[in-house]
């Protein structure tokens, strides 16, 4: 039980430094690598919640695709190290208001949740009768492939729109690489091909140059 | 006799209509001939009308079609006839038929002669329709119809601006008159609940003493009404101050001067008096105020015809004094005189405007005296029509206008009250200056050398039989309708030529005593005209130079009677421009600072404002729009937690 | 203390203010801003599981799962915009991405 409070503490406390480094480190690259800490912590968080896979799923996405993905265009977009600039400062404080009454509203609201009693009937995906017995991965598979089908497909979908809409912003078409246009090539009729030239004897074919 | 009203009236309408609407297709002669055709028709039927209506006893009255039935107020179109419409009738038809006869010569060369010849007619028919009228709204009827040919005749030639701005003028200050006529009728209706006529003169003497709230002060009813209507009076007959209208009116043809401005519209004033003399005569006060009026225009007009030089302006002030003096015998009592002067005064004033358009004629248009003279070798007819004119207008003996004046002074000397002695010794002064102007017309128009040049003498030639005519008919009438009607009027025949058309109360009857008046007093008008007749000789045949030394001498005086008492400029300072700039105030700060300024233009403006505000909120930064997002959503859950 | 639903929450609801503080404090250029997204949806992740271990109901933890996917199409398109932005303006400041300014 102790250490199960330790490691919340320890693995809270981290996700939030990192939060913060996030926003307010001078490097964007040191950004992106706080970004990454700050994923796998809560990756801890959800380990200690009891839902592993999605814990492993939030590493191998979030940090695997996502953060890299960040990370390589930061790199590739040539960015100076940006001081801060004094406008920072003309925002701070009400932003820094906003930010407090915001967190005390949430804190407000989430120190005093009651759970009704009546939540129990109102279950979308109530857990399974034999939720010992499978893990977690299991209990979801089962829900995902049959009462949430659809929204799996369409999931899907979304990933590939995303895919599509991705390299069709940013393909850029070459300017004078020769390729090869293979249905021109396959188009071609032997009246475009061959010329036949009647060449007299002793004189030779006319150039054409082409 | 029903149906010999009914043409009398109509004809000319019918005439106008056609050659109003149809002016065009049947051309200049046929509207001509139509028109005045009609109203010589019109003019004989009139003098048939006026023996029918002499050898009835009583006023008939010949029923049209009902008007107005609303609430209290129950008024008909119907034409009365009496003597005194009687009376009316006949002047306006035979003047009107002289004018129209003298206006195919007159305005021969004119562009627009059926529009000319239709409004005449027009004017005719508005004016058979006031001087017929049994009720009040009829009366006002004709009144405002008058008013508005008026206007349409001086601004006959419309492309002039002055035409143009005298037609207004003309216009505006009559309407200022109607104000107080049609309070007047109000004032009547709420005393007497009626606005029919013989309703309303049955009731006047049960009415004496009914007291009206008016401004928050208690009025006699009665002199108030009356004085009211008679504001109207002064606004149409051109009495002391609402005058300034008519000396402008010479901007229309000589025609119009004539017929509208000498013998009908003026004199609507003083018939209107007349008429309602069973009202007046029971309100002293408004009496008094009409014989004061009447004696200060008299002698006011007559000081600033002395000065003029343009030949109609002459005539236009001769014609405001003489309407004064029909005002002083209405304010003491002496209404049949009245009548008669203005039956007098219709011929011989007709007949000077007439004849002094034949002397522009002849002249190609020139109008200032101080450039005519010597014309009576070239012109003796229209000299000799002038010339009497001018002795009935000085009031010399066997002239018309010697009758009908002299019985108005002597009544209003010896009816003996204090405004009557007031308005004898003016209208003594009066006769003075109008002997002397009228005088000064003939030998500056006539007599001397010619100071005319050369090209407009050589043109000098007598007026067409067309013009002559109408004149000789009106110089007879200048002549002997004195001594003819004298006795019907105001002699011994008098009660029985009005029968109760007029009514004077029985210790009002400054008549009876005028004529028993002894001593030099009734030779002082005679006197005064005489001696006013030896003065202009003196001045402009005799010494000419004597008129030019005096001017010098007395420059400020000079100055003052030839710019008419200086009215115009005080009503232009006074009005004017204080309308002006109450308009021109209203309509800039008004209209245009407070109305649009705090309604279209400030929505406009605030919708500019705020949308320029607005839009200062698209940065085009995407963290400024994160950052708006956030604090609504704080401010939402804030305002969802609070009542918690 | 036993660590319960509040603690989990309260780590969520910092994680949450801190990724929008990211979003309109930064000053260095916008894929900061992603990566704020990414921290607020990490956040919202953490409350999902969290109530689902709670309340025993599997769905919150099915909807973390598309949030994932979601978020993970989302970061890749907005990564490509940013990119193809980059190669037109050749700046990626916050100060300089202003074109849509009213």
């Amino acid at each position: 039980m102790i250490l199960q409070t330790i490691m919340f503490y320890l693995f809270a406390g981290v996700a939030i430094a990192s939060g913060v480094m996030v926003v307010s480190a001078k490097n964007p690259v040191h950004s992106v690598l706080f970004l990454i800490l700050a994923f796998f912590n809560s990756a801890g968080l959800f380990v200690l919640l009891g839902a592993e896979f999605l814990a492993m799923i939030l590493v191998i996405v979030y940090v695997g695709a996502v953060a890299v993905l960040f990370l390589f265009v930061v790199m590739m977009l040539d960015i100076d190290f940006a001081e801060l600039r004094s406008g920072f400062m003309r925002y701070l404080p009400i932003g820094a208001l906003i930010g407090f009454i915001l967190l005390g509203e949430l804190g407000f609201v989430f120190f005093h949740w009651i759970i009704a009693p009546s939540v129990a009937g109102l279950k979308a995906a109530p857990l399974p009768a034999d939720m010992a017995a499978m893990s977690n991965t299991r209990a979801l598979g089962d829900l995902l492939y049959t009462r949430y089908l659809f929204a799996f497909q369409v999931a899907g979908l979304i990933l590939l729109i995303a895919m599509v809409g991705a390299i069709v912003l940013t393909l850029r078409q070459r300017v004078g690489v020769r390729r090869q246009r293979i249905p021109e090539q396959l188009a071609r009729s032997r009246a475009e091909a061959i010329t036949v030239v009647k060449v007299p004897l002793g004189g030779g074919a006319a150039e054409t140059g082409d | 006799m029903a149906l010999l009203a009914l043409l009398v009236v109509f004809v000319p309408l019918l005439a106008a209509a056609v050659a109003g609407f149809c002016g065009r297709t049947i051309g200049d002669r046929a509207a001509q001939l139509i028109t005045c055709g009609a109203l010589v028709a019109s003019m004989v039927l009139g003098i048939l009308l006026f023996r029918a209506i002499l050898a009835q006893s009583g006023a008939q009255v010949v029923p049209i079609a009902n008007w107005i039935t609303a609430g209290g107020v129950d008024v008909d179109w119907s034409l009365r006839l009496d003597t005194l419409s009687g009376v009316m009738i006949l002047v306006v038809t035979i003047v009107s038929a002289m004018v129209h006869v003298y206006s195919v010569g007159y305005m021969a060369h004119d562009p627009g002669i059926p529009r000319f010849m239709s409004y005449l007619s027009l004017f005719t028919f508005f004016m058979l329709m006031l001087v017929t009228a049994n009720n009040f709204v009829q009366l006002f009827f004709g009144w405002e119809g008058v008013g508005l040919c008026s206007y349409l005749l001086i601004g006959f030639w419309y492309d002039r601006a002055s035409a143009d701005a005298a037609a207004i003028k003309a216009f505006i200050v009559n309407r200022v008159g109607d104000f107080g006529f049609a309070l007047g009728i109000f004032a009547v209706f709420v005393i007497f609940g009626s606005l029919d006529f013989d309703t309303v003169f049955g009731k006047a003497p049960a009415a004496v003493n009914t007291v009206l709230n008016f401004l928050g002060w208690r009025v006699p009813a009665l002199s108030l009404a009356c004085i009211l209507l008679f504001v109207g009076a002064m606004g149409k007959s051109a009495q002391i101050g609402l005058h300034t209208w008519l000396p402008d009116a010479m901007e229309g043809p000589t025609p119009v001067s004539a017929l509208i401005h000498a013998a009908t519209m003026v004199t609507a004033g003083v018939y209107m008096v007349v008429r309602l003399s069973p009202m007046f005569e029971y309100a002293p006060a408004a009496l008094v105020v009409v014989g004061v009026i009447g004696g200060t225009t008299a002698i006011f007009a007559a000081s600033i015809g002395m000065a003029q030089n343009d030949i109609k302006r002459v005539i236009a002030y001769s014609t405001c004094s003489q309407l004064g003096y029909m005002f002083i015998a209405a304010g003491v009592s002496a209404y049949s005189a009245a009548m008669f002067h203005l039956f007098t005064h219709a011929f011989f004033k007709g007949l000077l405007f007439l004849s002094a358009g034949s002397v522009i004629h002849a002249m190609s248009g020139e109008q200032d005296m101080r450039r005519m003279g010597g014309l009576w070798k070239k012109i003796p007819m229209t000299y000799a029509v002038m010339l009497i004119g001018s002795l009935s207008l000085a009031g010399i003996p066997f002239f018309s206008g010697y009758y009908s004046k002299d019985t108005i002074l002597n009544a209003a000397w010896a009816s003996g009250t204090a405004v009557g002695r007031y308005s004898y010794s003016l209208g003594v002064f009066a006769a003075f200056m109008t002997a002397f102007y009228a005088w000064r017309l003939l030998i500056m128009t006539f007599h001397g050398k010619s100071r005319a040049d050369d090209e407009t003498l050589h043109h000098v030639h007598e007026s067409p039989w067309v013009m002559l005519v109408p004149l000789f008919v009106l110089a007879a009438g200048a002549a002997f309708a004195g001594y003819l009607g004298k006795d019907y009027f105001v002699g011994a025949d008098s009660a029985a030529f009005w029968h109760h058309a007029i009514l004077v109360l029985p210790g009002h009857d400054s008549i009876a005593a005028g004529e028993q008046l002894t001593g030099i007093i009734q030779f002082l008008p005679l006197i005064a005209g005489l001696l006013g007749i030896a003065t202009a000789y003196v001045f402009y045949s005799i010494d000419p130079a004597i008129p030019a030394r005096l001017s010098l001498q007395y420059r400020a005086i000079y100055l003052f009677l030839l710019n008419k008492w200086y009215f115009d400029e005080l009503y232009d300072r006074l009005f004017v421009r204080t309308a002006f700039t109450l308009g021109d105030g209203l309509w800039k700060t008004g209209d245009g600072s407070i109305i649009d300024g705090c309604g279209p233009d400030f929505v406009a403006s605030t919708t500019r404002e705020l949308a320029r505000e607005a839009s200062r909120m698209q940065t085009g930064y995407v963290y400024h729009y994160a950052f708006a997002m956030l604090i609504g959503v704080v401010a939402l859950v804030t305002w969802f937690l609070l009542p918690r | 203390m036993a660590i319960g639903l509040s603690h989990y929450l309260a780590v969520a609801a910092i994680l949450f203010t801190l990724g929008v503080f990211g979003i309109f404090l930064n000053r260095k250029n916008v894929i900061i801003i992603m990566m704020s997204i990414e921290l607020m949806l990490l956040a919202v992740n953490i409350n999902f599981v969290a109530f689902s271990v709670v309340l025993h109901d599997l769905a919150g933890q099915v909807f973390a799962m598309f949030v994932l996917t979601v978020a993970a199409a989302e970061a890749a398109i907005g990564l490509a915009i940013l990119v193809v932005y980059f190669r037109n303006r050749g700046s990626i400041e916050v100060e300089d991405i202003h074109m849509m300014r009213g």
